[in-house]
């Protein structure tokens, strides 16, 4: 019983079916561990984690400068940008907006750069549903190459205080 | 063998035989009703949520439901669980080691602890000094006396498990048992020692965050708060979940009469636990900046996977051992005779085995798939994750420890309990509740619908955001199943608390077979 003290020799190798279960699982276990790795270089969708250490103050001077070089358009008062294919793209995150609003083009690479000047922060992108942490004194780096064309909401799923659900921005692929 | 009991200070279980220490039995009864006193609190605060999270009845003001979500995981997963779990250690080191508790002014001073801290946290949370939810993210901050109850919780708990490594010492010391230690304390062993290096990272991120919040401490990295603090918090996990196989082996024996096949498989999948578990806590931080990819696939794949392979050994062994003592008994018709014939009646076996089935499908199947790093770009911070730990945290170890009760309270409180066809029936609401509440999540999840978010329709945001009709569906579904978990959860509290306070008295008698 599992309450008692097992009687002395209880310790032996596994036999029959639950030997089989065991050596099931491990060779499951190994195909996983060696997936991870392999779909992280085969399907190259994946952060590679690339992140620099920057000040809130920092970060809002080269955004500051990201919008006054590139600025296309404006949309409810907010600054639509456009970067250079190839370049670096900045959005920033504040209680309780996401700034500015960024214009991609389709299949073009860009190095995008998120951080927070505040609290933490959750950069959501729907419909497609990618989700990457946002904080302050991270820069955050995503090479990203927009598929598809179209309008994409960014919202906040970090609680980031009483106004956490109002944090939405937009960004725009053509 | 001779017992190290003090004369007066034992008693031999009116139904099993074993001794019971008379000062564990006081402690183990204190923890309880503590730990349903928690769960009641969350359970309330639970009902809350799951009606504001359904958009049709949208209950909570946004202010109100940050608190009541930081009470909730406060009280549930930390209080009513840890609670509860010092009071498992109590029994299995002195009723299965037929041993004495070691210390009762440390198990005063661990209930002390864990009772204060564990108040003066609600306290705070409600008169809305610290809507920081429970993970507590740096730089928010929230008033010092927040992180001063964690600490004081955590301090206590440490307390009582030093009370059980102790425990067993002096039985060891005085010999009251011979061989090797049961395998229900072998696994609480390892329940133990997990716990002492969680709360040891406990203290390394909580005792410089109370500083920060003092304004001791200038700053505090979030990012390495993110790192120390799933430490903590993953690692914690696995306390549970080593607890709550502990207590599938207890209940299987006590309702089944099962006994392990091979006790060296379930010893070395419990050292699995202890060895890989701390490392597999970066499946928390896979969309983080700060850590690179290469540290993040290391850490997530092999050191989970062979978690994962002690969880898959217990799901066979322990299903297993039911099944031949089952065939044993004669319930040997075709390939599932045995389960058919099982006590389903018995809440007990069915809160087990039900825990079993949600834990093993549901919980490990999810838990799996979103710690994959491709996946969880697609699944952070979305009710996925709420959706996949409602199926370890609730549906398996909670249920667990519910099956737990019906035991506890007619051996240890020595009550009966009134209501027995209701009884039976809770297991099954409870599972059931919270089976769907946990799909709705995970499906509104898979279309990006948030945790932790008061508004999905994004009412007055600078730019309109939302879901389609589908995801509000599946937002239903979370209502409608967190309503029937409410239920079996307020079921079972009104239950055992009538049974404790006033049930009949089953001293000197075997407790009414279920
Ligand atoms: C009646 C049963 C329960 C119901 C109806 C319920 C419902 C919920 C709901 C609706 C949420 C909020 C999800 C969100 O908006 O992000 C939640 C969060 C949570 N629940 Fe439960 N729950 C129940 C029991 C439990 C139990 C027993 C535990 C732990 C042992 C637990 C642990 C948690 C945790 C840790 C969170 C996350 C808190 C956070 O995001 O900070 N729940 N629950
Ligand atoms: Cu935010
Ligand atoms: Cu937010």
């Amino acid at each position: 019983m599992s309450i008692d003290c097992p009687p002395p020799g209880w310790f032996r190798a596994p036999g029959g079916a639950e030997r089989a279960w065991v050596g099931l699982a491990l060779a499951w276990c190994v195909v996983m561990t060696i997936m991870m790795p392999f779909w992280h270089f085969r399907g190259k969708q994946n952060s590679t984690g690339e992140s620099y250490a920057v000040t809130p103050a920092q970060f809002a001077e080269r955004v500051g400068k990201f919008v006054d070089a590139h600025q296309v358009g404006e949309d409810e008062g907010w600054p639509v940008v456009e970067p250079p294919p190839g370049g670096d793209a900045y959005l920033q995150a504040q209680m309780w907006s996401w700034y500015p609003i960024l214009k991609l083009r389709k299949g073009q690479t860009y190095r995008l750069h998120m951080s927070s000047m505040d609290l933490q922060h959750g950069f959501a992108l729907l419909p497609l549903n990618m989700n990457f942490q946002v904080m302050p004194g991270y820069d955050h780096v995503l090479t990203i190459t927009p598929t598809q064309t179209g309008e994409f909401q960014v919202i906040c799923n970090e609680f980031c205080g009483i106004g956490h659900h109002l944090m939405t921005g937009k960004l725009l692929v053509e | 063998m001779p017992g190290n009991h003090l004369p007066g200070l034992v008693r031999a279980c009116d139904t099993t035989g074993l001794p019971v220490c008379l000062d564990a039995q006081r402690f183990i009864r204190l923890h309880a009703v503590m730990a349903v006193v928690f769960l009641l609190i969350g359970g309330v605060a639970a009902i809350l949520l799951g009606l504001t999270r359904w958009p049709a009845v949208h209950l909570l003001p946004a202010d109100w439901y940050y608190r009541v979500l930081t009470l909730h995981g406060l009280n549930m997963l930390i209080f009513w669980i840890l609670s509860l779990e010092i009071g498992i250690l109590y029994f299995a080191g002195t009723t299965l080691l037929n041993s004495r508790l070691a210390s009762t002014k440390l198990a005063w001073a661990c209930f002390g602890l864990m009772g204060a801290g564990g108040a003066l946290a609600n306290v705070i949370v409600m008169i809305g000094k610290g809507d920081v939810l429970m993970t507590s993210y740096v730089p928010l901050m929230a008033h010092p006396l927040f992180y001063l109850a964690i600490i004081l919780v955590a301090v206590g708990a440490l307390i009582g498990v030093i009370n059980y490594f102790a425990t067993i010492y002096i039985a060891r010391r005085d010999q009251t048992y011979e061989g090797s230690v049961p395998l229900v304390v072998f696994g609480a062993t390892a329940a133990a020692i997990i716990a002492v290096f969680t709360l040891l990272h406990g203290a390394v991120v909580m005792v410089p965050t109370f500083l920060w919040s003092l304004g001791l401490v200038k700053t505090i990295d979030p990012g390495w708060y993110r790192l120390v603090w799933w430490g903590l918090g993953h690692a914690s996990q696995q306390i549970n979940v080593c607890a709550m196989v502990s207590v599938w082996y207890l209940l299987a024996t006590l309702t089944t009469g099962a006994k392990p096949l091979n006790q060296a498989v379930c010893r070395a999948a419990f050292v699995f636990y202890i060895l890989f578990i701390n490392i597999a806590s970066a499946h928390h931080l896979l969309v983080d900046p700060g850590v690179s990819a290469t540290w993040k696939i290391w850490n997530t794949s092999y050191a989970m996977y062979l978690a994962v392979l002690a969880s898959m050994i217990h799901g066979f062994t322990v299903p297993a051992s039911v099944e031949v003592a089952m065939r044993r008994k004669g319930h040997d018709k075709g390939l599932f005779g045995w389960l058919a014939a099982a006590p389903w009646k018995n809440p007990g076996f069915s809160a087990f085995f039900l825990s079993l089935v949600i834990f093993g499908f549901g919980g490990g199947i999810t838990g799996v798939t979103l710690g994959t790093q491709q996946i969880n770009i697609l699944a952070h911070n979305t009710l996925r994750i709420p959706g996949h730990f409602h199926m370890t945290v609730v549906g398996g170890t909670t249920l667990a420890f519910m099956g737990l009760c019906y035991y506890l309270v007619p051996l240890l409180f020595q009550r009966e309990f009134h209501l027995r066809g209701l009884a039976r029936v809770q297991p099954y609401l409870f599972a059931g509740g919270v089976t769907f509440m946990a799909m709705g999540m995970s499906f509104a999840g898979s279309y990006g619908v948030p945790r932790r978010h008061w508004d999905v329709d994004f009412t007055g945001a600078t730019f309109p955001a939302g879901f389609d009709a589908s995801a509000h569906l599946m937002l239903g579904v979370l209502g409608v199943g967190a309503v029937l978990s409410f239920l079996g959860l307020a079921l079972f509290i009104g239950l055992t608390v009538a049974a404790v306070f006033t049930g009949r008295s089953n001293r000197g008698a075997p407790m009414a077979a279920w």
